[in-house]
């Protein structure tokens, strides 16, 4: 149905963007492939919207390249760029009809080419028959199809979408994630998606950027990151995580390292050497009364028990003091305060990173 | 596009400037002739402190402006707060549309109605009658203005102050008006620059005795440029830039309450 | 007390405003030989009915005839509509580059560029045009400088023409077009244009088909409030127009001024009223329509 597009494979390299004092994008290098959904994920102020204006050509880097299929196209314009954006407030023009709006950018077809796409546009974006509605008439969803609908009409090689959800109700934006998602399957377009909502990221992307003070700290599929994040700002971002500070002692010929740590020598995934953080998520632990054949277990005593409804969470204060949480299903054993318990885990569950 | 817009701000601005700096400088003038530099001097300054009539004319100027803006912003706040709080009532329309009419009429109609009028209540023309003829030009621009802060304000103050025991008095005195005081101020220095400023009004309503500053310029201004009213021009312009330089400092203060 | 408080400024500007016109609209309508108050027909109040019918009867439209007749208000009113007109066009092309530069300039620049256009808006009209006279003059700046540069070999013969009005009336009135543009301009959502970038338009595109439609509200209470005043205009004519230019405002001036007769000049008032009243209303319409499409 929808026309395909011809997807750009987009490289940053040694992206920079200065604002005075301020470093909103540094060093920042990025190689999508055509066809690609990317998530560029962090919290307000880390540069992820300024990296989509950058790629956009709203705001002109202080430094490095932007490339589309190996086509230099960082001295571009705006309009003259093969990419399109869809903005954060739709930026849907309030004098123009619903129609007009999406035919902006195809004012080099003939008129009756141009009616068959919009036509097709509004079909594809589920507005048939909305054609001549003002903007302003519309509900805060079906605005959000038609900035996505103009956003497409040029059939650009990479789409941006700034926090494209984000107006969105919880409901509501559930519903258009999945929808999103099929449509850049059916369209093959490259997708840059900028949103501060972890769970967001997972549900849409591919891959995740993440991005913290201005650079890409690391980039991977959901899982990587959160299985094996870079850091610890990757790791908390991306959902609840117990962390202990070490030193690797020594590693096997699995990978497995074995960490000196304040609650004892602990065994981790990894490749880092020296000083070190452990990240375990509160669901790979697991809490029992006696210290069972785990290889890596800690000891501590049960704080207080929660019930989630889905899972229980215990928390447990640890030999040195640190509070760590623990996430069982709903239906396991529940221990009252002041147990003493041991936490064990697999160690590849358990990951080493940069301290 | 950078490089137009800065094109712009620079012709628009020295298209606005060029003339009044010019006349600034050109009071300093030593020469009596107006494109011969003749080194600088305070002379006509001196000229100027010794003019009876135009000092007269400037104390008239001072004590109607004065009075005129001190009933404009007492009636303009109260227009703009009948506008603001009566929400839709018959007639609404019409006395917006009164509010906002002096501000628009051509001032010869302001000036020839008003002086029909009094002509025909059979009020001497004076001092009194340039008052009430600047205050009713004023009334407008300080409702404007203090409508425009009224609109801005959150009611939810004041609802704040009614839910913890104020009476409707009370929540005006201690909520709403040190709220809009910044624009009250404003609107009274703009009334009163109005005045200051106004001929073709004061030229029609005025009578024997009452000649204001304007009317004295003006009469001089028509036989040609003179030093002495450059300097005269100079003096009024600085008044009114730290007047305009004051109001919009107090309308801009406290903006984001 | 506190139901009289709100109805003051409305009896004030009934008593000050409205009055007042209806006072002129009836003197406009006496008979020009009585060139002293009080004006015939005098309403006779206690009359009741009667009164109204022998006052109705009594109206007199030969002032009115009068200015339709003479070819010297047919001038003024042609004149001063063209004037008003030509100068809103000026100020309109003038002042929009400058409204937008400002809105669009750094944002700790925008409260100074604010006061720099705001502080000539207040600055002494009467002053402001006198200083043209100096520039304009044969003998002014601007032959002088001119002459210096070579590019004109004799004074230039602007002061007291039609051309040193129009300057006039740029001049002091840009501040009137720039103000009203500059607000609607600012408070416009800079990703509009950033839309309209993306989607392939350049600047003159962008600017023509979304930042002009949308600044119509602005431009249309910028022209209002420059047309009304400039039609009724009496100074800038007067210090900088010659003996045949020709406003209204200046023909309402010397009927009151020069020839005393106040019932002519009140018709000229009314018709100055009429003149404005039409442009009044359009703007109006499309000052609220405009609200409409970008609401």
């Amino acid at each position: 149905m929808a026309r395909t597009t011809s997807p750009g494979r987009l490289t940053c390299a040694g992206l920079g963007k200065r604002f005075g004092d301020h470093a909103a994008v540094t060093d920042l290098n990025l190689d999508l492939a055509a066809g690609q959904f990317l998530c560029l994920l962090g919290p307000s102020g880390c540069g992820k919207s300024t990296l989509l204006r950058l790629i956009a050509g709203f705001e002109t880097p202080s430094s490095g390249t932007i490339r589309l299929d190996g086509r230099d196209i960082t001295a571009e314009p705006p309009h003259r760029r093969p990419v399109n954006m869809m903005f954060q407030s739709y930026a849907l023009f309030p004098h123009m009809s619903v129609a007009a709006n999406i035919a902006y950018g195809l004012n080099r077809l003939g008129r009756a080419a141009r009616g068959e796409r919009v036509d097709e546009l509004l079909r594809l974006v589920r507005l048939d028959g909305f054609g001549a509605r003002r903007p302003d008439t519309l509900s805060g969803g079906q605005r959000q199809r038609v900035a996505l609908a103009r956003a497409l009409a040029r059939s650009p090689q990479v789409l941006l979408l700034d926090e494209p959800l984000g107006a969105l109700d919880r409901a509501l934006r559930e519903e258009t994630q999945g929808e999103l998602r099929g449509l850049q399957r059916r369209l093959g377009t490259s997708f840059i998606v900028v949103t501060h909502d972890p769970a967001e990221a997972m549900a849409l992307a591919d891959r995740i950027g993440v991005m913290d003070r201005g650079r890409l700290v690391q980039i991977g599929d959901a899982a990587t990151l959160y299985e094996r994040p870079a850091n610890r700002f990757v790791a908390g971002l991306l959902g609840d995580v117990n962390l202990i500070e070490g030193r690797v002692l020594a590693r096997d010929a699995a990978g497995i390292a074995t960490v000196e740590t304040p609650c004892g020598p602990l065994l981790a995934a990894g490749q880092v050497e020296g000083a070190c953080v452990i990240a375990l998520r509160p669901e790979r632990l697991t809490v029992s009364e006696d210290p069972g054949q785990a290889s890596s277990s800690l000891t501590g005593q049960v704080l207080d028990t929660t019930y989630l409804g889905d899972r229980v969470r215990t928390q447990v204060r640890l030999a040195d003091g640190r509070l760590w949480r623990v996430s069982a299903p709903a239906g396991s054993k529940t221990m009252p305060a002041g147990t003493d318990v041991h936490l064990s885990y697999r160690p590849e569950a358990a990951w080493s990173m940069p301290a | 596009m950078r490089a137009l817009d800065r094109a712009a701000l620079i012709l628009g601005l020295g298209f606005l400037y060029a003339p009044i700096l010019m006349l600034a400088v050109y009071s300093f003038n030593a020469s009596a002739l107006v494109t011969v530099w003749g080194g600088f001097s305070t002379r006509w300054y001196g000229v100027l402190l010794a003019d009876g009539p135009l000092l007269d004319a400037a104390r008239v100027s001072f004590l109607v402006a004065l009075c005129a803006a001190a009933i404009a912003t007492i009636l303009g706040t109260l227009a703009a707060l009948a506008l603001d709080r009566s929400g839709f009532f018959a007639g609404r329309r019409a006395f917006t549309g009164l509010v906002y009419a002096p501000l628009v009429m051509p001032e010869v109609i302001t000036g020839l109605s008003l002086l029909l009028l009094f002509v025909g209540l059979g009020l001497d023309r004076g001092i009194l009658t340039i008052v009430i003829a600047h205050a009713t030009l004023g009334l407008g621009f300080v409702a404007v203005i203090v409508g425009a802060r009224l609109r801005g304000l959150d009611r939810s103050l004041e609802d704040a102050a009614s839910d913890l025991g104020a009476g409707p008095a009370r929540v005006f005195a201690t909520v709403t008006l040190p709220l809009i005081a910044p624009s009250l101020a404003a609107g009274f220095l703009l009334a009163f620059t109005l005045s200051l400023d106004d001929l073709v009004i004061a030229s029609f309503v005025s009578g024997p005795g009452a000649t204001t500053l304007p009317m004295r310029l003006y009469s001089q201004v028509r036989l040609g440029v003179n030093p002495e009213i450059n300097a005269a021009s100079t003096l009024l312009v600085a008044a009114v830039t730290a007047i305009v330089l004051t109001a919009s400092w107090l309308t801009g203060r406290n903006d984001p309450v | 007390m506190k139901r009289f408080l709100p109805v003051l400024p409305f009896l004030w500007l009934g008593a000050f405003v409205l009055l007042p016109v209806v006072i002129t609209l009836k003197i406009s309508l006496s008979a020009p030989a009585t060139a002293q108050p009080p004006y015939l027909p005098v309403l006779d109040w206690s009359a009741g009915l009667e009164g109204w019918g022998s006052f109705l009867e009594a109206l007199d439209f030969t002032n009115f005839e009068t200015l339709a007749q003479d070819a010297l208000y047919r001038d003024a009113a042609l004149s001063s509509l063209t004037l008003a007109a030509i100068a809103t066009a000026i100020l309109a092309l003038i002042g929009t580059p400058i409204a937008h530069a400002m809105a669009r300039a750094p944002a700790r620049m925008q409260p100074i560029l604010l006061a720099l256009v705001i502080v000539p808006f207040w600055t002494s009209f009467l002053i402001r045009i006198y200083a043209w006279i100096a520039i304009l003059k044969p003998e002014g700046l601007l032959s002088a400088a001119l002459m210096k540069l070579g590019l004109i070999a004799r004074p230039l013969e602007i002061l007291n023409t039609q051309g040193a009005v129009l300057i006039g009336l740029t001049y002091a009135y840009l501040p009137f077009m720039v103000l009203p543009l500059y607000a609607v301009l600012a408070k416009l959502d800079p990703r509009l244009t950033e839309a309209a970038a993306d989607l392939g338009a350049g600047p003159v595109r962008a600017f023509w088909s979304v930042t002009l439609p949308l600044a119509r509200p602005g431009l249309a209470a910028g022209a209002l409030l420059c047309f009304v005043p400039m039609v009724g205009e009496f100074i800038i004519p007067d210090l900088l127009g010659g003996s045949d230019t020709l406003m209204l405002g200046r023909v309402l001036w010397s009927e009151f001024f020069s020839n005393r007769d106040w019932p002519l000049a009140s018709a000229v008032a009314i018709l100055v009223l009429v003149l404005v009243l039409g442009p009044l209303l359009f703007f109006r319409e499309a000052d609220r329509d405009g609200r409409e499409a970008s609401r």
